[in-house]
């Protein structure tokens, strides 16, 4: 993984007191809330329903396991010992004191971390993949570029105060496994079909939010050495001409609708010809000390086993869920399953932080990621330990053999923590839980995706859910909006809304009507969100909306 | 007041300019009137202001003002180093504003700006402080408040 060199440690370490005297002028009274929001917000601080929250950035979701234990550590002396990972590859916690903030913030420092830009109109954490580096089908993998986009992105003197927030995905696959096409600027990694040269398609304006949009190309192959020019063009025409009259209208994908994408493209391009020479320039011996950091673990040369012959079917099960293939012969990547029944979907207790860092260590080469899906992922343990992590896993709560299905679902942390909200996730996760908690029905619906947003912040992402969820606040009271047909994965589509909302005590009893109607009309091995684009809305329609035996 | 910038120093000067700065639009308005008058020149930019339709001026000019109405306003910083970098201007190029203040100095200082007249109840030892809490940087910045290291470097630095 990226290791600090002395600019960087120097950088956050001069941060942190920055960071410590604006909070000190804050609690004096000498910066007023308004005048000391923007400035917490860009050191990863809101104010919320409880208490503070603060969002520690996990750069492209990749941690040691020392930065793990660290983790750990603050949580239980700073919080309540334990902390969430949220959709953007970050964690949260969620009742520090403001006053402990800037001695959280050097406790990370000294372990390469920071919470620089998780939140604020500024570019924010740059995400990937999760299967970065290990993917079979993988072109390159995008973490040496997320790092080098961090640090161009990181207090960028002219791009610190854009309108609105700004968003930077990277997918090194062909697959997209980082919902590129929904960010402010998607980099998808290509090769230069000449040369051979690595190289970027580049999506703008995509988001969810308000007015999902999925993000449009304006070039097909931007060569590396170009990626920070063509970047400050880009962010140049946004801060120029964003609109910053309305919060509601001031994201890029506005800006990009407002001009047309074609007259976006010409604008970005014009930027960027007038600039290139000037632009920061990426030397190849900056991006070879970088990609120097994300050199393939020491593997050894294994064979690959039939690791579930014979073994329990609890153990089978976890198995096929909860790993996936791996690059290298005799390995596979391992969810660590962040979505126990009867647990809030992405919350971990410091404990368990701990048990997973002491696991990395002996199993996965001291690394561990923190996935979009709020799981967490060994992505290196030999097959023949398979059996043994399973066990530890088990015992610490982090095996529930659920990965893909209706229960590893996403959520946002809802009105129960996030003054946002509208409606609360927590209640209506539990709810499903309960619900589904048969394994074999599980199993036997498959892959679906459902995606919980408490507002239509959509931090849950429940426009791109198989099934989404959307909290409505109606004359006080929670309602849930339920739409179906999203996807991320791959194939980007935004789905659309069934019907009138639900009471909260209503969710978990839709969703049941409406996979019902799935198994009802599939076809063989059909995929839920296939049988939904095969037939269409109207059967689910019709299906989530009939009424109860009890009501009839 | 009017603070100047010089390696790495802030100093407060009375403005150097006697005659009244004038805005882009009044500029446009009659540039030849404008051109004729005798002694230094200042124009003041709003964050909306193309900076482009300044060029065929700027040799003309001394100041160049660039508004900032909040913090949070970050156009200014584009309309700086638009006018350093691309349209070379070397006069005095100065943040006015409510949004000039000791949390964004170093900021405005590596998009190219030299003089900064502070908003009001703004300590000019912390902003003296703020300007120095910085060493590094990743990005290029103003060769006038160069860091010790920068990461990616410009053609220009």
């Amino acid at each position: 993984m990226y290791r600090y060199d002395e600019l960087d440690q120097a950088f956050v370490d001069q941060r942190v007191a920055e960071f410590r005297d604006q909070t000190r002028r804050y609690l004096a009274g000498e910066l007023s809330e308004d005048d000391f929001r923007p400035l917490r917000l860009r050191n990863g601080l809101y104010l919320q329903r409880h208490a503070p929250m603060l969002r520690i950035a996990i750069p492209y979701g990749l941690l040691s396991s020392r930065q793990l234990r660290a983790l750990a550590a603050i949580a239980r002396r700073y919080d309540r010992g334990y902390g969430h990972f949220t959709t953007r590859q970050n964690l949260q916690l969620n009742w520090p004191a403001l006053a402990d903030a800037p001695q959280i913030l050097a406790e990370l420092a000294a372990v390469q971390m920071h919470a620089i830009q998780t939140s604020g109109n500024c570019v924010r954490n740059v995400t990937a993949d999760h299967l970065a580096g290990i993917a079979p089908d993988e072109i390159d993998d995008p973490r040496p570029y997320c790092e080098i986009i961090r640090q161009w992105a990181t207090l960028h003197p002219e791009f610190t105060y854009l309108p609105r927030k700004f968003k930077i995905a990277v997918t090194g696959s062909p697959q997209d496994r980082a919902a590129s096409e929904v960010h402010d600027i998607g980099l998808q990694l290509r090769r230069d079909p000449v040369d051979g040269g690595i190289g970027f398609t580049v999506r703008v304006g995509g988001g969810l939010g308000r007015a999902p949009v999925i993000g449009q190309v304006i070039r097909e192959f931007l060569p590396l050495a170009d990626l920070l020019a063509y970047l400050e063009a880009i962010l140049r025409v946004y801060n120029r001409h964003g609109r910053r009259d309305n919060l509601n209208k001031a994201r890029i994908k506005v800006l990009v609708k407002s001009l047309g994408v074609a007259r976006f493209r010409e604008q970005v391009e014009t930027e960027w010809s007038l600039e290139r020479e000037r632009a920061p320039r990426l030397e190849l011996s900056e991006v070879e000390r970088v990609r120097g950091c994300f050199t393939p673990p020491p593997y050894e040369p294994l064979a690959d086993l039939d690791v579930a012959a014979g073994r329990a079917p609890a153990f089978q099960a976890w198995y096929r869920y909860n790993t996936r293939a791996h690059r290298m012969r005799g390995y596979r990547a391992v969810f660590v399953s962040l979505k126990a029944h009867g647990a809030v979907p992405g919350d971990m207790s410091s404990q368990q932080m701990e048990t997973v860092a002491e696991l990395a260590d002996r199993y996965s080469f001291g690394l561990i990621r923190a996935t979009h899906t709020q799981n967490l992922l060994l992505a290196d343990v030999p097959q023949r330990e398979l059996h043994d992590l399973w066990q530890a896993l088990a015992a610490a709560g982090l095996a529930m053999p659920n990965i893909g299905t209706l229960t590893d679902m996403i959520a946002c942390p809802g009105l129960d923590f996030c003054s946002l909200a509208n409606a609360g996730t927590i209640a209506v996760a539990r709810a499903l839980q309960q619900r589904f908690d048969d394994l074999d029905y599980l199993y036997d619906l498959g892959e679906i995706e459902i995606k919980m947003s408490g507002c239509m912040n959509a931090c849950g992402h429940h426009h791109v859910g198989h099934i989404g969820v959307l909290g409505v606040d109606k004359h006080g009271e929670e309602w849930y909006q339920i739409s179906i047909g999203g996807s991320a994965n791959g194939f980007t589509a935004l789905g659309e809304v069934l019907g009138p909302s639900v009471p909260q005590g209503e969710v978990a009893a839709t969703i049941e009507r409406i996979v019902e109607t799935y198994r009802a009309l599939r076809e063989p091995d059909e995929r839920f969100i296939d049988t939904v684009r095969r037939v269409g809305l109207t059967p689910f329609r019709e299906g989530a909306y009939a009424l109860h035996p009890a009501a009839a | 007041m009017r603070y100047i910038l010089r390696q790495h120093e802030l100093s407060a000067e009375p403005p150097a300019v006697a005659s009244p700065t004038v805005s882009l639009a009044e500029l446009r308005r009659d540039p030849e009137r404008w051109r004729s008058q005798s002694g230094p020149r200042a124009v003041r930019l709003t964050p909306t202001d193309a900076v482009e339709e300044l060029a065929a001026e700027l040799p003309f000019l001394s100041v160049v003002e660039v508004e900032f109405p909040s913090a949070s306003d970050g156009r200014g910083y584009s309309q700086a180093r638009l006018l350093r970098e691309r349209l070379g201007f070397r006069g005095e190029l100065r943040a006015v504003g409510a949004g000039v203040r000791q949390d964004q100095i170093f900021l405005l200082a590596r998009c190219g700006f030299d003089a900064f007249e502070l908003a009001a109840g703004e300590d000019p030892e912390a902003a003296r402080r703020a300007l120095a809490r910085y060493d590094v940087a990743y990005q290029p910045g103003s060769s006038l408040f160069a860091v010790r290291r920068q990461r990616f470097r410009g053609a220009g630095s």
